[in-house]
């Protein structure tokens, strides 16, 4: 009861209707059953553990603790902003998780947990590019060494095609993922999902193996060049399967097989169609115009 | 009459104005900014409409000269972010385009960059880092940004002056050394100035988030000086 005689008293308000009895025109809010079941769960308990290892329940859970998302409109300044609220550890944490995939360790889930971020995949895109195009132009000089009347020209129109591969890949692919993933999920319940943006994450993430294998390649060995890609090959494939495989299984074997077997086709594509168009073999010549001299040069000396 | 005139105006009659607020004044175009450029003291001029216009175009090119020892030697200074100006950017970019140009695939459809491209690679790509650092959370303006990535490629277009004259006494092993070792030092040196006035501007966790694109820039435009071959 509210006793007004000390008003420094601690009080113990029992129920709002008993202070109405003070002050009839007293507007009161009363709070009855929100917080009796949290009580009552926390009594038995039960208590919300976010490291669990059914995945299903720690993404509600993490959904309901971490409260209101506000979700600004696409067109302004703060939607993107939500996709770069990272650190500087949070990006080594996820570029060594791509390279290194753990049977068991859904990537999503032990390392986007529901924050995808762009910053990796913009950037890892881009060095990928300049990295490219800048080994591809370093091999051809250094195949070219010991020969005087090669005329070195850097080729920069390469870098514009290194970019239009790389990005259509991290961006169309991801795309065509989500779309099917979507309309897999309408015939067939799904309990994981992933958004757009978390598959362009993966997907970005998943170039950053070949940062490294593309500077090996300047070394003009051809069985060096052979063994980076398939040891990259292995580890973004198996980092991507290993991903996407909660979101199919339950799905039927042969539409399994036909999106596993499509990711990592595309994936073997991108890296062997990188190798052949910007890294020419060592015997042959890269391009046709000293080619084409060369061997005019040697047929009339032939004959 | 009056009364007509009072209804014609009743409404403003309930308007109260209270007597506090004065609603006399007098308009007055403020003082210019006593700068210390100013050489005639004695013509108190309140706009810069009436100087001439040496003394205009002197003004700023002091202003970026300023900027240029500023970049010279990097200290933690505001002078670059408090007054920013683009025309510094543009003269060092112009003078990198122009500079590119002659090399050996100006006549080959693959070759050495294009005016336009090397405009394309400078300009867009410090509007980029400039996003990037904006969407991670920096303080610093727009402008102010491309201000300092733009500035801070004086040591690259040197250095490019410099492989010029150094590709003028020969092509070989000697002059790719030099040229190299002097590629690497101002690469070294544009990263080192951007970053003492960009990294400032970010929140703790993320700096090298920011300076890596700038690294990754300066190398790209790095790799374009080194690479340039001349014509025989």
């Amino acid at each position: 009861m509210a006793s007004t005689n000390d008003p420094f008293q601690f009080q113990e308000f029992e129920e709002a209707g008993n202070l109405l009895e003070a002050n009839r025109d007293a507007t009161t809010i009363s709070i009855e059953d929100d917080d009796m079941p949290e009580r009552q769960r926390n009594a038995a308990g039960f208590s919300p553990d976010v490291n669990d290892e059914d995945p299903h329940a720690s993404d509600d859970k993490t959904e309901l603790l971490s409260g209101q998302k506000k979700s600004a409109p696409f067109w302004t300044f703060e939607y993107y902003q939500r996709f770069f609220d990272i650190e500087t550890h949070h990006v080594k944490e996820r570029i060594i998780g791509s390279m290194l995939p753990w049977p068991g360790k859904n990537f999503i889930h032990v390392h986007l947990r529901r924050k995808p971020d762009l910053y990796g995949p913009f950037w890892i895109c881009t060095t990928l590019v300049f990295a490219l195009a800048i080994s591809g132009n370093f091999s051809n000089f250094l195949l070219h060494l010991g020969k005087p009347d090669h005329k070195y020209s850097p080729q920069f129109g390469k870098v514009t095609i290194a970019a239009t591969a790389i990005f259509s890949y991290a961006w169309f692919v991801p795309l065509a993922l989500w779309g099917c993933l979507l309309w897999r999920n309408n015939k067939i319940m799904n309990l994981v999902s992933y958004s757009f943006m978390e598959i362009v994450c993966v997907y970005g993430y998943s170039l950053a193996i070949y940062i490294p294998a593309v500077v090996l390649w300047i070394i003009p060995f051809e069985w060096l060049r052979w063994c980076s890609i398939v040891v990259a090959l292995c580890l973004s494939g198996s980092v991507l399967v290993m991903t996407f495989w909660p979101a199919v299984r339950e799905d039927h074997p042969k539409v399994i097989a036909a999106i596993m077997s499509a990711i990592v086709l595309l994936n073997v594509l991108l890296a062997v169609g990188c190798k052949a168009y910007f890294f020419s073999k060592p015997e042959a010549a890269p391009s046709p115009a000293p080619s084409a001299a060369l061997e005019l040069t040697k047929a009339p000396s032939a004959t | 009459m009056a009364d007509e005139a009072n209804r014609q105006f009743a409404g403003l009659s309930d308007v109260s104005i209270s007597e506090d607020i004065p609603v006399e004044g007098d308009i007055s175009v403020p003082m210019g900014s006593s700068s210390s450029n100013r050489q005639r003291g004695e013509e108190d001029e309140f706009s810069t409409l009436d100087e001439p216009v040496k003394e205009t175009i002197l003004r700023d090119l002091r202003a970026v000269g300023s900027k240029f020892i500023h970049v010279l030697y990097p200290k933690r200074s505001s002078v670059l972010l408090r007054d920013w100006d683009l025309w510094g950017p543009l003269l060092l970019c112009v003078t990198l385009a122009l500079l590119l140009q002659g090399g050996a695939a100006d006549s080959e459809d693959q070759g050495g960059p294009q005016f336009a491209e090397v405009f394309v690679i400078v300009w867009f790509g410090s509007i980029i880092i400039t996003l990037n650092s904006k969407l991670l959370g920096g303080t610093i303006s727009f402008f102010q940004s491309l201000c300092v990535l733009g500035y801070c490629i004086m040591p690259l277009t040197a250095a490019m002056a410099v492989c010029r004259i150094v590709l003028v006494g020969g092509s070989g092993t000697v002059s790719f050394i030099v040229r190299l070792v002097v590629v690497t030092a101002s690469f070294g040196w544009s990263t080192f100035a951007s970053t003492a006035f960009l990294a400032d501007n970010q929140p703790p966790g993320r700096k090298s988030l920011v300076v890596y694109p700038v690294f990754l820039f300066y190398f790209v435009i790095g790799w374009m000086v080194l690479t340039f071959s001349p014509s025989q």
